[in-house]
């Protein structure tokens, strides 16, 4: 797919960054102004990444961005230039789901879907922050952190991952399922 | 004039597939779900096509204001700029609405809201037609603006139409013209405005056709009644307007008027490019119409041990600047507004009227969710004069099967009122509060007690609402199914214009084509308006209605089978079934295989066997426009909420402990689906009595961000226990009754009950916001 049309590379306002995007890498010139979700969505044709607000409010263009969860629409392309991005269409494609993508499934954690790219990959990142240890604001105070993923029960997924709204509000599933996929994942 | 390829764009809709079991009754995996968790679901904002422009929209500042001039020079000489275009430019009727064609595309000589659209411009780059809108030059006018409903109400207010400020008025009389009673309870109570806050903004893409015609991909709820206003509003006939659904980002209500629809195919057809609009969020609050605002003031009689002698209501719903479908909501409003109880005497009078306002329309609940705020606080304020629980005063009034109701009709399926609250009585409550965890404490992390202000409360709430269209509407859906051989198998196809919003009708509709053809795969169409009308996906109707239209499709297709099947095998057409891919005896003996028969050359030709269904449900009449009676509704349905809370009473945090809830649903065609329904439904009501409020002040919204909108997130969304009854209708198909809607009637009102009884405040106004608790 075509890109949206940016201005010439020794024009001051565009830059060519370089993104290894799902494994794959990617030179692209954009406005120097261009969200990475922006960049995602309308320079490299990864519309997998939503956008629900655009403004860190909503979660719905979640990625990884070097293993940790981000908003895209609050980095510009120009800030990741040389890192790694990892979209829901790296994690799994259909024939070879990743857990957590399973987990929705079998747990019917979504119904428009619209959040459900941003759920899965903050999922993602909150699974692997757990595993290394990393306390949320409900962990005891009193622990040196949580004991990895075997450490998480339903009141630490609600706190972890309360920054992706679901208008359809899946969320009852939504918990289970990113349990399931926790065992699944440090099994 | 360039010629556009005829080339379907990126994300544009496709057939979907699925083998997997799942008969009706069973928990089948949506068809469509792989591609939701893989990120391959294409919404209507991921269509593209590479010639396309983009669309965006001028929205008029001001809530009331005369159009003096449009300069549309500078914005059109900004380079890549392909178009911007004005009321002028509007070739068909400049008039579009649900039920009142009241509205323009285009505003012309005056805006009647904030954000009303007054131009709409193209350009090669979403930022460029963003910063040469800013460039249309509007000379305004500014007028007296009405934003005050009760204030329109008077005659004496400007009026905002030839026709007055009302919409509708409903009056519903029964029984005795002036009844007494020896108990009198009576209250006033306000809504305010609720957002449907659907994630996936309005999106959509028009393709000019080489017709002359436009192909409009778009996320909608209502594929025909959109093709009809865009038809008008273009002056071209059906066959130039071809609608297909994109992927719709939830719906709630929000999109059953249009948005960017016309004005996407108008700058289309200007340009002859494609053009795609996307609204950003804050243009998303400007862009769909919202949840009536409601005032009211009810009045119970009852005996004195709480058996209801009357029920009084006025209610004033606030339609804003155009009447979308405010005249059905004052509809629901006043046919259903005083809850699912027996009323011997009833006398209501409700009003929609039009304001300077954002417009208000359809959305989860649909006027039924206002009124049972103040029902329900009321049956709680008659149970404490009275002296018994709020339980037993429901329990002791809620309507039964068979009996007749406020407009005269007689409630001929299942009404388990009692039942409904008896099942919530028995569930378990959650376990007192410890005082060691100050996290699960109203405040969460923020850490703001250690419980020293913090009371429990418990509140109960019986509500019900109306599924399908009523008042005489022509509610109907049209289904196509097709049974054929494909790869040496008998699959089963169905096409349906009905919309998949995320609730799950493509996953019934197969379900329904495995119960009805025997097979295992069904395809689903896309769905567009190359079929009859699906009608709305709203008023909880699609797996009632099209599920209907696609179970007669099925049968009729069957019916040809069979009898091309009894003319080869002997057996009579009555005495066959389709059953795992084959022509089954009653007996269980296997007659023939499907494929084979479909195959059969002689008696069916290539394409296997089609048939197209127009299917209704038993007709509705329209209401006595003096007394509101007639059988106005087709169908009813039930549910019960309690909420469990934690409030903190100095800081005016809430947090809901609990939220139960019983529901009778018929048949659950899909008990997954039906809980995720519940889920949802139960979330967004809480979220009403809580912190959902557009706040409109001086017609100007002042919230228009997720970060000023809240809707509830996982954290505030609590553990539900859920019951589902199915008492089967004998009236719809494989006894269904509608899901969506009534969850979100029942949730809020429970929520605010359980409040008022922790603080023992009356809150007689929803959201409930910490400073209604605190006082301060």
């Amino acid at each position: 797919m075509a890109a949206l049309r940016t201005g010439q590379p020794d024009d001051p306002t565009v830059s060519t960054v370089g993104i290894r995007v799902n494994d794959e890498m990617s030179e692209l010139t954009v406005d120097n102004r261009t969200s990475l979700l922006d960049a995602l969505r309308e320079h490299l044709g990864l519309t997998g990444a939503k956008k629900g607000c655009d403004h860190g409010q909503c979660g719905a263009c979640t990625v990884l961005i070097d293993g940790r969860r981000a908003n895209s629409c609050l980095q510009l392309a120009v800030m990741v230039d040389g890192q790694d991005v990892t979209t829901i269409e790296g994690l799994g494609a259909a024939e070879d789901l990743h857990p957590v993508q399973r987990a929705f499934l079998d747990r019917d954690a979504y119904q428009c879907g619209y959040c459900t790219p941003g759920q899965i990959c903050s999922a993602v990142g909150a699974i692997a922050e757990a595993g290394a240890g990393w306390p949320s604001a409900v962990t005891p105070a009193d622990s040196l952190g949580i004991e990895g993923t075997a450490g998480l029960d339903a009141s630490e997924v609600r706190e972890r991952m309360s920054g992706n709204l679901c208008r359809c509000a899946a969320y009852v599933n939504i918990v289970p399922a990113v349990l399931d996929a926790a065992r699944e994942v440090s099994a | 004039m360039t010629s556009i390829p005829l080339t379907s764009p990126q994300g544009a809709p496709s057939d979907t597939s699925s083998a997997a079991d799942g008969r009706i009754g069973e928990n089948a995996l949506r068809p469509d779900g792989t591609l939701k968790v893989t990120g391959e679901f294409a919404y209507a904002s991921d269509l593209w096509m590479d010639e396309m422009v983009w669309g965006t929209t001028v929205r008029s500042p001001h809530p009331h204001a005369r159009i003096v001039s449009i300069d549309i020079g500078p914005a059109l000489a900004t380079p890549g700029v392909y178009a911007v275009l004005t009321a002028e430019d509007v070739p068909g009727a400049n008039a579009v609405g649900l039920e009142h064609e009241d509205q323009p595309v285009l505003a012309e000589t005056v805006v009647r809201y904030k954000g009303e659209p007054v131009a709409i411009v193209a350009a090669d780059h979403p930022e460029i037609a963003r910063q040469a809108a800013k460039k249309v030059v509007v000379e305004y006018d500014v007028l007296e603006a009405v934003t005050d409903a009760r204030a329109a109400l008077d005659p004496a207010s400007v009026q905002l139409r030839p026709s007055g400020n009302v919409v509708r008025h409903l009056k519903v009389r029964k029984g005795e013209e002036l009844p007494t009673a020896a108990v009198v309870v009576s209250l006033d109570f306000e809504v305010g405005m609720q957002d449907q806050a659907f994630l996936g903004p309005e999106s959509g893409l028009a393709v000019p056709a080489e017709d002359g015609g436009v192909d409009l991909y778009v996320a909608t709820q209502w594929l025909h009644v959109d093709q009809r206003q865009v038809c008008s509003a273009l002056g071209l006939p059906p066959e130039k307007v071809r609608l297909s659904l994109s992927g719709v980002g939830g719906a709630f209500g929000g999109r059953e008027d249009l948005s960017m629809h016309v004005h996407a195919c108008l700058l289309a057809m200007h340009t002859n490019k494609p053009v795609k609009m996307v609204y950003n969020r804050e243009e998303s609050f400007y862009g769909h119409v919202h949840r009536h605002p409601a005032t009211m003031s009810y009045e119970f009689g009852a005996e004195p041990d709480g058996m209801l002698v009357y029920g009084r209501a006025e209610i004033l719903f606030d339609g804003g600047a155009y009447a979308s479908s405010t005249g059905a909501v004052v509809g629901n409003g006043g046919t259903l507004g005083l809850g699912p109880y027996r009323f011997p005497n009833v006398h209501i009078d409700c009003y929609g009227v039009y304001t300077n306002n954002p417009p208000c329309g359809a959305m989860r609940g649909f006027g039924c969710v206002q009124a049972a705020f103040a029902h329900e606080a009321l049956m709680d304020a008659l149970a404490e004069r009275v002296g018994v629980s709020p339980a037993a005063i429901r329990k002791l009034n809620g309507v039964r099967e068979g009996d007749v109701n406020i407009t005269g009709q007689v409630i001929d399926s299942a009404a388990p009122c009692e039942e409904l609250v008896q099942i919530l009585l028995d569930m378990p409550l959650p376990a007192e509060r410890s005082g060691a965890d100050l996290l699960s404490l109203p405040g969460g992390v923020a850490n703001s007690t250690h419980g020293e202000g913090v009371v429990r409360g418990v509140g109960y709430a019986l509500t019900y609402k109306n599924v399908g269209f009523s008042e005489g509407f022509d509610d109907y859906s049209t289904a196509r199914v097709r049974l054929q051989v494909i790869g040496g198998e008998a699959v089963a196809s169905v096409h349906t214009a009905a919309a998949e919003v995320g609730q799950g009708l493509i996953t019934v509709e197969q379900q329904i084509c495995r119960t009805e053809l025997g097979v295992g795969r069904v395809v689903v169409h896309p769905k567009n308006t190359q079929v009859g009308s699906g009608g709305s996906t709203s008023a909880s109707r699609q797996t009632y209605v099209t599920g209907g239209a696609v179970k007669a499709a099925c049968e009729a297709v069957r019916a040809r089978v069979l009898a091309a099947a009894a003319q080869v095998c002997g057996h009579t057409a009555d005495d066959l079934a389709l059953d795992g891919g084959k022509v089954v005896a009653r007996s269980g003996e296997v007659v023939l295989d499907l494929a084979e028969l479909l195959g059969d050359a002689e008696l069916f030709a290539d394409e296997g066997v089609e048939e197209t269904v127009e299917w209704r449900h038993r007709p509705t009449e329209a209401v006595d426009p003096e007394t509101g009676q007639g059988n106005a509704h087709v169908q009813y349905a039930f549910s019960a909420h309690r909420a469990v809370v934690d409030v903190d009473v100095d800081l005016g945090l809430v947090k809901v402990v609990a939220l139960d809830t019983a529901q009778d649903v018929g048949k659950a065609i899909n008990p997954d689906a039906v809980l995720g329904q519940i889920q949802g439904g139960s979330t967004q009501g809480m979220g009403l009595a809580l912190m959902e409020e557009i706040v409109v002040k001086d017609g100007h919204i002042m919230n228009p961000s997720f970060t000023d909108y809240l809707i509830p997130t996982i954290l505030d969304t609590p553990p539900m226990l859920i019951k589902i009854l199915e008492y089967a209708d004998p009236h719809a198909p494989y006894g269904v009754r509608g899901v969506g809607e009534p969850p979100t009637i029942s949730s809020g009102p429970a929520v605010a009950a359980a409040i008022r009884q922790a603080t023992g405040k009356a809150l007689r106004r929803v959201p409930i916001r910490p400073e209604h608790i605190t006082g301060t």
